[in-house]
């Protein structure tokens, strides 16, 4: 299929695009990534998305796909000829259905208070990161059932979903001077994420976390209102 | 094996009752246990631990939560009346607006009905101001929606779908709502496809059936979140 006629609407430095880039690769499928510029948002963007406004779009000829997750099922439904990223069994998609909600609904909802908290409210959240994680860690051995990812031998939707957020994972670590995924408390999920982070299909599109901990700074400083630092 | 279906639910809940109308639809049979949702059952705790919520299906003993996630479920498990399209475009759009629905519209209608009313007393101008916000918003929503229906009789088509049952809380609960606070969003010079598709969505048979009753309901929300936003 040539490259132009799937295209990928999105920035670097977002987990949700993250997610259709690692679907498509497991899929072997070849894409262009249009990057919008931090800050602003294009014609084609407000055009594809009109209702929300958000990336990651993906643009399958002229029809556009939006909403991270609907997209990586629709990547899934579409390319059949590649690896199945969900499996197929209804009960074992619905788990993984689940789980994805959850990630997005609350593990990520609480990530983000953290980011901006101050004093007891920080560890309310703090709090809800680490029971979260301590739920996906059951989660995952239930799920793996012994193998490498939540999908089985291969990534798949739940992995996807989750795995996007490594990277700013990694960065809250960093920023807040805590563990959040620990040898000692989440230990599948500690060796699922070094094999996540290095698997072929996410190497390519995931952030160096210093590179994400910059622009964190930069995010940061946009939304005290102060100027961003110079390039 | 008997094949045993299970759906933990509470009456006057748009989420449960998809589910039931899903498998109404389907020609499944199933038990309902109503849940007194201030006094959870153990059983509700033991098959939905993460979020502790209705309404949850158990299908041979294995329970699947979250409504929009039970519909696939249901869909996929019972091949026949399908809810979703077979072509992937169309099954992606589908599941947007369900999202759309439930992420959106229903704390925007809630809002704009019930939204001065809760917390604090406000400053009757600044309740004013944010009451027309709201209003505005709900508009805006529901103006998706009227442009995605486009000639169809049914969001799904010639049938009811995904769609149409996610959107129960816009074709039923959303009537109900208007009387209870006396705020009016669904007019119909404004949406005149959205109202007509909500007077044939109530018809359907296995959505009809599992409506809950009215004037309880208008009742019930109008003990709950007081007399309404409507302009006094």
């Amino acid at each position: 299929m040539a490259k132009n006629d799937v295209k990928v609407l999105g920035a670097w430095p977002s987990p949700y695009v993250m997610r259709p880039r690692i679907a498509l690769n497991i899929k072997s499928v070849n894409y262009e990534f249009l990057e919008e510029t931090f800050g602003s948002k294009s014609e084609l963007l407000l055009q594809s998305n009109p209702v929300h406004k958000k990336i990651p779009v993906l643009i399958h000829g002229d029809k556009p796909i939006c909403e991270s997750m609907i997209i990586v099922e629709y990547i899934d439904e579409v390319w059949t000829s590649g690896p199945s990223i969900l499996p197929s069994d209804p009960y074992d998609r619905a788990i993984q259905r689940f789980w994805a909600a959850y990630v997005d609904e609350k593990w990520f909802a609480a990530m983000r208070g953290l980011r901006s908290a101050q004093g007891e409210e920080r560890k309310a959240f703090l709090d809800q990161v680490t029971e979260g994680l301590a739920l996906l860690e059951e989660a995952f051995g239930k799920c793996s059932k012994g193998k490498a990812f939540f999908g089985g031998d291969r990534i798949g939707l739940l992995d996807i979903a989750f795995g996007s957020f490594l990277g700013w994972l990694k960065v809250t670590e960093k920023v807040n001077g805590v563990k959040l995924l620990d040898e000692a408390k989440t230990p599948g999920l500690v060796k699922w994420a070094e094999r996540f982070c290095a698997d072929a299909a996410v190497k390519s599109v995931m952030p160096e976390t210093e590179k994400l901990l910059e622009f964190s700074k930069v995010l940061a400083a946009k939304m005290k209102g102060a100027p961003p630092p110079k390039n | 094996m008997a094949e045993e279906v299970l759906v933990f639910g509470a009456w006057g809940s748009p989420f449960s009752r998809r589910v039931e109308m899903a498998l109404k639809l389907k020609g499944i049979e199933y038990k309902y246990i109503e849940e007194d949702l201030t006094n959870k059952s153990p059983s509700l705790l033991k098959y939905n631990p993460v979020h502790k919520k209705i309404p949850v299906l158990v299908h041979n003993g294995k329970p699947v939560a979250e409504s929009l996630v039970i519909l696939e479920y249901i869909d996929e498990t019972w091949k026949d009346h399908p809810i979703l399209p077979k072509d992937p475009y169309e099954r992606a759009n589908a599941r947007f607006w369900a999202k759309f629905i439930d992420e959106k519209c229903l704390s925007a209608i809630f809002k704009a009905c019930w939204g001065a009313c809760w917390g604090e007393e406000k400053e009757h101008e600044k309740a004013e101001i944010e009451h027309e916000k709201a209003v505005k918003e709900v508009s805006e929503l529901l103006q998706f929606l009227e442009n995605e229906l486009k000639e169809k009789r049914y969001f799904g088509g010639e049938t009811v779908g995904l769609l149409d049952i996610a959107a129960n809380t816009i074709g039923y609960w959303l009537g109900v709502f208007e009387e209870a606070s006396g705020v009016e969003l669904l007019t119909r010079e404004k949406f005149p496809k959205l109202c007509n598709w909500a007077n044939e969505f109530v018809c359907v048979t296995a959505i009809k059936e599992n409506l809950p009753p009215r004037d309880k309901l208008i009742a019930y929300f109008r003990n709950r979140f007081g007399a309404g936003n409507a302009s006094k």
